[in-house]
This record gives structure tokens, sequence and C-alpha cells, in this order.
């Protein structure tokens, strides 16, 4: 076997391995399955009850963004494995094996796909029970889940990264919830963000979690005509700008946790 | 015979801590080694060294050929290591565990699985094969760590503290079965804090102590360095132990031990069981009331404090 074909074997390996763990831990499996669950009943429900807007339900202009703010936090389990498997001896087995060394972190991004396609399954059938509706051609549809999963693999390296700087699974929790919060909350996820007031609209407009969902709402047809369009030029090219966003991550940030990865387990 | 581990002059600093200080060892094929020391003196770091996971600051080290720096990669094929924290996966089955390890050895899926279930019967896990390693006691883990180090047959093995926190029949089961690996010709190098077990096992050992080796040899030489027989006495009063030493005095051939945790005064003799007699003898005239009085010879215990002037199970501060 050649070096890429190997590292693609391992990396599969361990991304088994990582499946095999979500689907094993009630904890995990929970933010996996139930929390998207939650999320599209509680905001379809709660907000939807209250909230109206001219020319769609609120519903329909929700699910796109309860998408991504489920991939920001099942992003963590990445992080949380990371920093748990850092405090035990499975990294030390791992590397006194033959195998390929940046087969641990892919591995780990890769079962995350798996696990982000499964929550974003079970959103969409769950979605689709209460109300919102694809108003898109299917290959349009179709780009919009994969550009969500190629974010959602690209923001795991972020998590991945900030998890072997922190390397302890409470502080990492402590530290991904008060990040992942106002980034999503800080967005147009839920509300317009033209409407937010002063300096914190231009930074939700120019957040990539706004950007995304603006994406995902025309890749599924969730806007409306009779909604003003926003403004900002990251949201007037939402699609292309996501699919920037993911590779600009991809490029900063796998480097960045391979490194900080070997400097972790080398001590 | 070729030494299968050969290291000269090993040193390792984390800042301001030296770990090793100039650690040399060679170990010949197929035997066992032992390097016995407590905690922080070295062992861990040592291995860590020869299985690839750090790089020495000084010094070289081969196993089985290859350099543990320039070849590392090349290396990892022919060695298995088990640590002091089993490495194993809790939401994984056993089988998994070691099915996983088949693959990243890569051995390919059938060959794979195959030699999980041979380790897995070779071990006693076969009935738990299948279970979440969660549910698995410490020595069944412990067991499956093992496993996992042999599953591409290794020549070379290493074992850090593999016994450290087990009961004593989980240790004894466990001993067995390191017996029967060497006997087919593995080589070994094994670290551990039990006098015990360097005993049982190795066929020369280290004694290490603050980075480097301060005394080699088989069990046999260690203990010839420390003398003869030693008297040991029990006592039932903590109010006795001064007396008791001061009334042994005269016989010892060595510098008197005394542990006051378990009423025990120890005195290096020479004349067997005729210096026996008369500690007793002594011990009457000055009124202590023994509990119990034996002879015996050496332990790896007493080459240890002697060595070190400290005991091996003593907890050294852990310094990093």
């Amino acid at each position: 076997m050649n070096a890429l074909n190997l590292a693609v074997a391992d990396g599969m390996t361990i991304a088994k391995r990582n499946a095999l763990k979500i689907r094993r831990a009630p904890d995990l499996l929970g933010g996996v399955v139930m929390l998207p669950i939650v999320f599209v009943l509680l905001f379809t429900y709660v907000f939807g009850s209250m909230i109206s807007l001219p020319g769609m339900s609120y519903g329909e202009y929700l699910l796109p963004g309860i998408f991504v703010l489920t991939i920001v936090t099942s992003a963590q389990i990445t992080g949380y494995t990371l920093t748990q498997d850092l405090q035990r001896g499975i990294f030390d087995r791992f590397r006194t094996l033959p195998m390929s060394p940046s087969a641990v972190l892919t591995g780990q991004t890769i079962a995350d796909v798996i696990m982000n396609l499964t929550s974003m399954v079970t959103m969409a059938v769950v979605g689709l029970l209460v109300g919102w509706r694809i108003n898109s051609s299917p290959p349009q549809a179709a780009l919009g889940f994969l550009m969500l999963l190629l974010f959602s693999y690209a923001f795991s390296w972020v998590t991945a990264t900030v998890a072997l700087a922190l390397r302890t699974p409470e502080v990492f929790n402590n530290v991904a919830t008060i990040l992942s919060f106002p980034m999503v909350f800080l967005s147009n996820a839920f509300v317009d963000s033209a409407r937010l007031p002063g300096p914190l609209k231009p930074i939700a407009e120019w957040n990539p979690v706004s950007t995304l969902v603006q994406a995902a709402r025309e890749l599924f047809g969730n806007t409306s005509p009779a909604l003003p369009t926003p403004a900002a030029w990251p949201l007037q090219h939402a699609v292309p700008v996501s699919l920037a966003w993911s590779v600009v991550l991809l490029a900063v940030f796998v480097p960045l946790a391979t490194r900080l990865y070997k400097r972790a387990v080398s001590r | 015979m070729p030494d299968a581990i050969m290291a000269e002059g090993l040193v390792k600093r984390y800042g301001d801590v030296t770990a090793l200080d100039g650690m040399d060892l060679a170990v010949p094929e197929g035997t066992v080694f032992g390097l016995l020391g407590p905690n922080g003196a070295g062992k861990t770091t040592t291995v860590r060294i020869l299985t690839t996971l750090l790089r020495p600051d000084a010094g070289h080290a081969t196993v089985a050929g290859f350099d543990v720096v320039r070849d590392a990669r090349a290396l990892r094929a022919h060695i298995g290591a088990s640590g002091q924290y089993a490495a194993v996966d809790d939401h994984l089955t056993g089988a998994e565990n070691l099915e996983m390890v088949g693959r990243l050895y890569h051995l390919g899926v059938q060959r794979s699985r195959q030699r999980a279930r041979e380790l897995l019967e070779r071990f006693e896990l076969t009935q738990a094969a299948d279970r979440p390693v969660q549910g698995y006691s410490g020595g069944m883990r412990r067991r499956l760590d093992l496993a996992g180090a042999l599953v591409a047959n290794p020549p070379v093995l290493f074992l850090d503290e593999p016994t450290t926190g087990l009961d004593p029949r989980a240790r004894a089961s466990l001993w067995d079965v390191i017996s029967e690996l060497v006997a087919e010709g593995t080589t070994v190098l094994l670290t551990t804090q039990y006098m015990e077990e360097a005993d049982r096992l190795a066929d020369r050992i280290a004694v290490v102590d603050h980075g480097r080796v301060i005394a080699l040899g088989t069990s046999d030489e260690l203990k010839r360095q420390v003398g003869g027989d030693r008297v040991e006495v029990w006592l039932t009063s903590a109010a006795d132990l001064e007396a008791a030493e001061r009334a042994l005095a005269p016989l010892a051939v060595g510098e008197p031990q005394r542990d006051p945790h378990i009423l025990r005064v120890t005195v290096p003799v020479s004349g067997g069981v005729t210096a026996l007699t008369a500690a007793l003898g002594r011990l009457a005239a000055e009124r202590v009331t023994v509990r119990d009085a034996g002879l015996r010879r050496p332990t790896l215990d007493d080459v240890f404090l002697t060595l070190t002037g400290h005991e091996a199970d003593e907890k050294v501060k852990e310094t990093v």
C-alpha cells in the first residue's frame, strides 16, 4: 500500500471506531438524535407560534437556522471525544502502531460527518412532519445538504483545534458553550440580521453562520419575495461565500489541528 | 546473541526536571529485562522513548535493529506496547478493540478478525468478547490491553507496569501469560515497582533511580551485592523498637532497618540460624516481647533500600 492509500484506510478504521463510540454512548447519541428533534420542535412551536413573517411561515424560515445550530453544537462532540481520548492512553497505543499519524484526526472528523448526516436526516424528517418544505429543485436541495455537510466537516477541524489547545473535556465544554452560543445567536439564524442594533448588525452580517444559513435558505427555497433582501455583501453571495468559508476553515485549521495534535501527544 | 534493545546515554529533560540522565540498556534477544525503580525514576520515560512516543534530548537507542528516532515508522511494525493505563476503548467490545488494532497494523479484515478471536481465547476473554469494555474488570482490561500489544506477534514487547493496581489473582494470571510469551521467544522489557514481579519474570534487572541505572544483574547477583541473611523480628509495641534495635546491634553486619508501621526490625547477620537463636536470646534478656521472628534471604526490596537509601514502593513525589 502506498502512503495515501494507507492514510485513507487508517482514517476509515478510526472513523469506524468513533462512529461506534457515538452509537454506543448514550450522552453522545442524545446530542446527535434527540437534541436536533428538541430544537426543531421547540423553535417551531414556541417561536413559530409567536412570530409571523410576510409571505411564509416562520417555521420554514427557521429550519435552515436550526440545521446550522445543530452543526455548530454537534461539532463539539469532536472536541469532547478528542479531549477524552487525550486523557486516556489510547493515543499512545495508536502512536506505537505503524499507522498513518494523520488518521486519528481525519478519522475523527469523518465520523463527525457521518454523525452530522444522521442529525440532518433526523431534522429534515421531523421538519417535514411539522410543516417545513423544500421549495427548490432536487439538485439544489442536494447541493444544500452537501454544503452543510462540508461546512460541518470544516467546523469539526475548528473544534478539534480548540480541543487540542485546551486538552481537558471540562474546560473544552465550557469554552465551546461560551463561544458557540453567540456564534449562532449573533446571526440571521433566528432573526433578520438587518434589524439588529448598532455594532451587532455588521457582526451578524459577516458571521459565517449567517452566510451559511442564508445559503441554505436559498438552496432549499425557504425564502420569500416579500422578505427584504439582505444588503450585506456576503449574504448577497451566500452560496459561493459559504463554500469559500469551508475551504478557508479547512486550509487554516487542518494544519493547525495536526500540529497541535503532534504537540499534545508527544509529551 | 544480538541485542534486541540497546540504549546509550539517553537523556530527557522536562524544563528543569531531568527525567533521564544517561540511561544505558542492553537486552539480549529472547530475554526478559526488568526496569525496577520507584515512581519518577525514569522507567516510563525510557519506555516512551524506546516505543517511539518520545524523542530523547541526547543519546541513541535501537530496538530490533531500528533506530528509535530515525527509523521510528518502520520500527513500529516490530514492537508491541502495553502501558499502565490500559489503552482500550470503553465503548468498543473486546473483539472490536483488537480488530481495530489489527487493521491499524494493516493485517487486513479477515486476518484481523481471526487474530482477535485467537487472542481473546488465549487471554480467556472469549465470554466477554462481544461486550463493551466498559463492563470489564481491571484485570480483564489489562489482559485485553496486553492482547492488543500482541496482535502483530511482535518480536519485542514493552510492558510498562503491567500489573500495577491489579488484585493478586489477576496479577498472577497476567504473570503466567507473560511467562508463556517469553517461552515462545519474545524479548520483553518490563518496568515494575514490584520486586516480586521483577524477581519472578526478569532474567536480568536494572535498578533505576533518578534517571539512570544504579545496579544491574540477575536477581541473585543483585541480592548477593547486599550481603547475606536477615533476621526479622516483629514486635507487639512501638515502644520496644528502640530497645530491640539496641539489643540486636551487636549481631548486625550491616545497617539495621526499622519499619514502625508494621513494628518490624530487620538486621543483616552472618551465621544463619545461630544468629537467629542469639537474637531471640538477646531480645528476651531486654524484655522485648516478640510477636514473630524469622530468618530470610535478602529480597530485591533490600537491594533497593541498600542501593538507593529509600524503599522501592515509597511514593516519591511525582516530578513530571
